[in-house]
């Protein structure tokens, strides 16, 4: 700990002259308020910092505290189902103590130092642990056991161990090794901007199922994957990512609301609760921790709440879950960069952003992955990162959409256009891409049918051709094109709009399991198959195009989970209604 | 006593440096006292060691060097309310401006705030039913929203907004309500067509006018939104009033930052405007909503005009990125004579799904605008097609596209300034307008839904 004063104040950035040590990135108290900030810059005895909080009011002369410590969050039980501002200030103790606005200099710890937790030890007293090994678990929400595990750096023999009930402070463990006696409690705390380390990272295979039919059938992202949302506002990004947060199969869910609407993140408080987890039964809110840092909320905290929100689900990674972390938007963190690269009067990059953009997005990303996770049982854990990037204009040529195309695998482009038209979600299904495609097309051969990878290259095929066939029509007018050319346009119209469109809004509609998804699409496969059999007959195109069980196709997106015989029922009427009685089958419609 | 300085050493545009200061406070309000004796009043933009940069509220011409006196208050620029401020004409930093008595201060807020607690918050649920069809129907009005209308130059937005403003109100109820109004740069003209028709309305009594017109000094409309909003969050969460807030014109608060931000020589983001554009306006809109708890709530109307009717110009594109929805009009249904001139597929109410539907508008309300929506997308599309190849390169359901979009312009969109419908007759409508098309066509609707609202659309 040291003293310094302020000499200078520029809206958040302050510097400050006379900390004895100070070193990059320490935690800082800034004036009699006791602001939380930030070294971010050290240049002879001045040192500029970052405040996390409102700086009015300050001024040369007020008292500068230096820490020691870097930013740092809280790990232990009773994360989960909290919500943090960027600096993992809790929200909800802060409004019962100081009221419905955030005010200045409030320091309250991220986790409850009141709240008992059952400990069940998992090791003896004796036994050898290595980092990472478990020490013991707690059961923290009806979904979620709590691992506690040997601190990163510290292996020895267990010398005290026991079963009871306690608080995150107090002891659970002592472990004697090399440098002495190391007590262990619960709660354990690890720096931001510092990766948690693993011992193996992996190439993701396994996908990341969603719920969502465009983004799992065409679009899909990998356990430990990366994807981006680029798209103008209103395109809907805000509620793809909640409804991945919302139905997607991962265990524990962070979402990191950073630099966007406050009505948001009630939304998601407010919902959470009631919705109900398709794979545990239990309440959403159970494996979700929301990191609020609104855009009105201040905007250094902003910039440092991605790195909490990733530190947070590393942690649930090493325990050896499956973890989804989701930030809206990382265009807002990307500005926060800028606007203190700014102040610092830094060399501005391209639009004003600094030069190193591009590595801090890189490195945030690389966070990611599926990783054999420390200690010495081998388990797996993953963090898939999703990210929304809101590019000035919907024009994605801007440096922040261009820098994370470079690193992440999975690009869902938003159009404005599909959103006018309320197509949701407004995805581009011809400019969007996955590179997982190849790698999870085992898991849907093997998991769901093994004609799946061959259904999905048709679907897109007959999308891709309608694209064509638009620009003919659009010269030369619709009536020109052949009747195996308006089957395209109506099968590519069924798969837009009995397939794509998923309204984020209908309880039917929200989520899909992959063999529904599988079912669905096959339906709308096999109708264009068949009718396009049935042209090579001879029969009208306007016939075809009026056959009742097109209707039948068009709601059966709302067909319950429960009810997917009934998709049985509607494949056999396709042929009934469509192939007058004749004997043979179509050949392409063997086998599926 | 006020520490007073004489050791100005630069002016540049609203720009004032000061040497010499001691204890000067970051975003502390000053007074600036000219050569000819007036005063005006500025804030601490930056201070470092003994020197002090200021931006003045007033235009900084007639100051010298020599002669021009700062003195520091130590606290940060305030607004004194009370209930006496309904009804009730102050200038852009708050100074009444009629010839009303001083207000007695309740109490004394700094115009910054304090960013609500995302935890504090309620989600807005309740319709306002504004008795427009283009709102109501498609992109309605929740209470507690923000929802601005992006114009151009020369569109009816200033009768809009009022229209709003005369026939806003949640159905069934009868809490009490209070309007303000925040002119940051408009004209006289303009100012006046809102003064009068809050006074033929009598609706002037539970009005707030905070005024910068075009000639005011333009760094003083920077406090101007804040001055309404700390009215606002005052009347809302302290005398539980349902206030609705409108701030006409967003695009000139935008340009007196850039003035400032060029003044400074700080990198300038896209076309000229600062970096930190999206966060100072999301301090503006974000003092929106619904709080836990509290009776009151405030909704916000910005109107803003998009230079070169460019959607994408920063103004309107930051701004639509924290807001939540948008009401876009179209100089094309204005150049028609179709009045409103809602531009309806690119305008959107976020807020929409929580605030319709059973118990609250209709349940059939969701499918029925999603469906006018997609319909009115596709007429769209084919009536360009057929400017371009002739009405007989369009399929059957095409043309019948097209005279539905038609006939959706004439009689949903358009409507009279002074006619306000109820969402039944709004819905109804629709209902009638959907009928045009072939029911196969109807995918976002519910069968039961059109035996249940199509007959009687048909019947009429
Ligand atoms: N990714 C895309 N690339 C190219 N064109 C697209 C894309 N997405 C949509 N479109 C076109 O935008 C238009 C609007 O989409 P929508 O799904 O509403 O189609 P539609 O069939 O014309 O409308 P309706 O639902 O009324 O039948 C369509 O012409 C569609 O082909
Ligand atoms: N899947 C969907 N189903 C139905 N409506 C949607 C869907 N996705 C987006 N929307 C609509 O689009 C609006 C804007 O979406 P949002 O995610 O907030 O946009 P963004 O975050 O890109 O600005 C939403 O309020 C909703 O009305
Ligand atoms: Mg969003
Ligand atoms: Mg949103």
């Amino acid at each position: 700990m040291s003293e310094g004063r302020i000499v200078k104040v520029s809206g958040p950035l302050v510097v400050a002259r006379g900390l004895a040590n100070p070193k990059m990135y320490d935690l800082v108290k800034v004036g009699e308020n006791l602001l939380m900030g930030e070294i971010i810059e050290l240049r002879g005895d001045f040192a500029s910092i970052q405040v996390y909080e409102e700086t009015s009011g300050l001024g040369p002369g007020d008292q500068v505290i230096d820490t020691g410590q870097p930013l740092s969050v809280e790990l232990g039980p009773g994360l989960l189902s909290s919500i943090y501002d960027g600096v993992q200030r809790p929200l909800d103790v802060i409004r019962d103590k100081y009221g419905n606005y955030v005010t200045r200099g409030v320091e309250e710890p991220g986790l409850d130092r009141a709240r008992r937790w059952h400990f069940v030890p998992k090791v003896k007293k004796g036994d050898r642990v290595v980092a990472g090994d478990i020490l013991g678990e707690v059961e923290e929400t009806t979904v979620i056991t709590h691992r506690v595990m040997v601190p990163p750096g510290m292996e020895g023999t267990v010398l005290q161990i026991q079963e009871g009930e306690f608080t995150v402070e107090e002891e659970v463990a002592v472990i004697s090794t090399s440098s002495g006696e190391r007590p262990v409690t619960m709660l354990q705390r690890w720096p931001v901007r510092k990766a948690r380390p693993y011992i193996e990272k992996w190439a993701p295979h396994q996908p990341l199922v969603t719920g969502q039919r465009i983004v799992d059938t065409f679009f899909p992202i990998a356990k430990g994957g990366t994807a981006c949302v680029p798209g103008p506002f209103g395109s809907g990004k805000t509620v793809l990512q909640h409804a991945i947060a919302k139905w997607a199969d991962s265990q524990v869910v962070v979402f990191v609301g950073c630099g966007e609407r406050g009505n948001e993140m009630t939304d998601v408080l407010l919902e959470f609760p009631e919705l109900t987890d398709p794979y545990s039964g239990e309440p959403l809110l159970k494996r979700t921790i929301l990191v609020a840092n609104t855009s009105n909320m201040p905007v250094a905290a902003r910039e440092a709440s991605v790195y909490t929100g990733i530190t947070l689900a590393e942690y649930y990674r090493d325990m050896g879950y499956n973890v989804t972390l989701q930030a809206d938007s990382t265009s807002r963190w990307a500005e926060a960069l800028r606007e203190i690269s700014g102040r610092l009067e830094e060399m501005p990059g391209e639009e004003g952003y600094p030069a190193y953009l591009g590595t801090r997005l890189a490195a945030f990303y690389e966070r990611s992955g599926k990783v054999i996770c420390l200690g010495s049982d081998n388990r797996e854990g993953s963090v898939s990162v999703i990210g929304s990037v809101s590019p000035p204009g919907g024009d994605l040529s801007e440096p922040v959409t261009q820098a994370t195309l470079r690193v992440v695998k999975v690009f869902w482009g938003l159009e404005d256009r599909l959103a006018f038209a309320r197509h949701f979600p407004a995805i581009n299904w011809l400019n969007s891409y996955s590179l997982y495609l190849d790698k999870t097309e085992d898991y849907w051969r093997d998991e769901v049918d093994p004609v799946f990878p061959d259904l999905r290259k048709e679907a897109m095929a007959i999308l891709q051709r309608e694209a064509e066939l638009l620009e003919i029509a659009r010269l030369v007018g619709v009536e020109a094109l052949s009747p195996q050319e308006r089957l395209i346009m109506e099968s590519a119209k069924s798969i837009r709009e009995d397939f794509l469109q998923q309204n984020a809004f209908d309880d039917a509609d929200a989520f899909t399991s992959l063999r529904k998804q599988f079912l669905l699409l096959r339906l709308i496969i096999s109708f264009h198959r068949w009718a396009q059999d049935e042209l090579e007959k001879g029969k009208d195109i306007q016939e075809l195009i009026a056959a009742p069980i097109r209707e039948d196709i068009a709601r059966a997106k709302f067909i319950p989970e429960d009810q997917l015989h009934r998709f049985d029922d509607l494949e056999k009427r396709i042929r009934e209604e469509i192939v007058p009685v004749r004997a043979e089958v179509p050949s392409e419609n063997r086998g599926t | 006593m006020l520490k007073e300085y004489l050791t100005v050493k630069e002016i540049v545009g609203p720009l004032i440096l000061v040497e010499g200061v001691e204890g000067a406070r970051y975003n502390e309000l000053v007074e600036v006292e000219f050569p000819d004796g007036s005063v005006g009043l500025g804030n601490v933009l930056e201070v470092e060691e003994n020197l002090v940069l200021l931006q003045s509220f007033e235009a900084t011409s007639g100051l010298n060097v020599s002669q021009t006196r700062v003195r520091f208050t130590g606290k940060s620029l305030e607004l004194p309310v009370s209930r006496d401020i309904l009804g009730r004409v102050f200038d852009g930093l708050g100074r009444p401006m009629d010839k009303g008595p001083r207000i007695i201060p309740d109490k004394r807020l700094d115009i910054n705030g304090n960013p609500i607690n995302p935890y504090a918050r309620d989600y807005p649920t309740d319709f306002i039913q504004t008795g427009i069809s283009a709102i109501d129907g498609l992109n309605p009005l929740v209470r507690g929203q923000k929802l601005p209308i992006f114009s151009g130059s020369g569109l009816p937005h200033s009768r809009l907004a009022a229209q709003i403003a005369r026939q806003s109100g949640v159905l069934g109820s009868e809490e009490e309500f209070a309007v303000i109004f925040a002119a940051m740069g408009i004209t006289f003209e303009e100012a006046d067509f809102f003064i009068q028709e809050f006074r033929s309305t009598a609706a002037i009594e539970r009005a707030v006018l905070f005024i910068n017109l075009a000639d005011d000094p333009a760094i003083e409309r920077i406090a101007t939104p804040r001055m309404a909003l700390t009215a606002a969050e005052y009347l809302a969460f302290e005398l539980d009033m349902h206030v609705l807030v409108i701030l006409i014109d967003m695009t000139y608060y935008c340009e007196a930052l850039r003035e400032i931000s060029a003044a400074r020589k700080e990198v300038p983001g896209r076309r000229g405007y600062p970096g930190y554009l999206y966060t100072d306006l999301a301090t503006i809109y974000e003092r929106a909503g619904r709080i836990k708890e509290a009776k009151g709530s405030i909704t916000q109307i910005p109107v803003l005009t998009m230079p070169d009717d460019d959607k994408t110009h920063p103004i309107p594109d930051l701004t639509g990125y924290i807001t939540e929805g948008q009401i876009i009009l179209s100089r094309d249904l204005n150049r028609r004579g179709i009045y409103p001139p809602v531009d309806v597929l690119p305008s959107l109410s976020r807020l929409k799904e929580k605030g319709i539907g059973e118990g609250k508008t209709r349940e059939d309300h969701s499918p029925l605008s999603n469906q006018l929506f997609s319909a009115y997308a596709r007429g769209k599309e084919a009536r360009e097609l057929s400017v371009i190849l002739g009405e007989a390169a369009l399929s059957e359901v095409d043309k019948l596209y097209v005279r539905f979009s038609d006939q959706f312009e004439d009689r949903f969109i358009r409507q009279g300034e002074y006619e306000d419908r109820p969402i039944e007759e709004t819905l109804t409508i629709g209902w009638e307008l959907l009928g045009l098309l072939p029911r196969a066509e109807l995918k976002r609707v519910k069968e039961e839904q059109i035996k249940k609202y199509m007959q009687r659309g048909e019947a009429d």
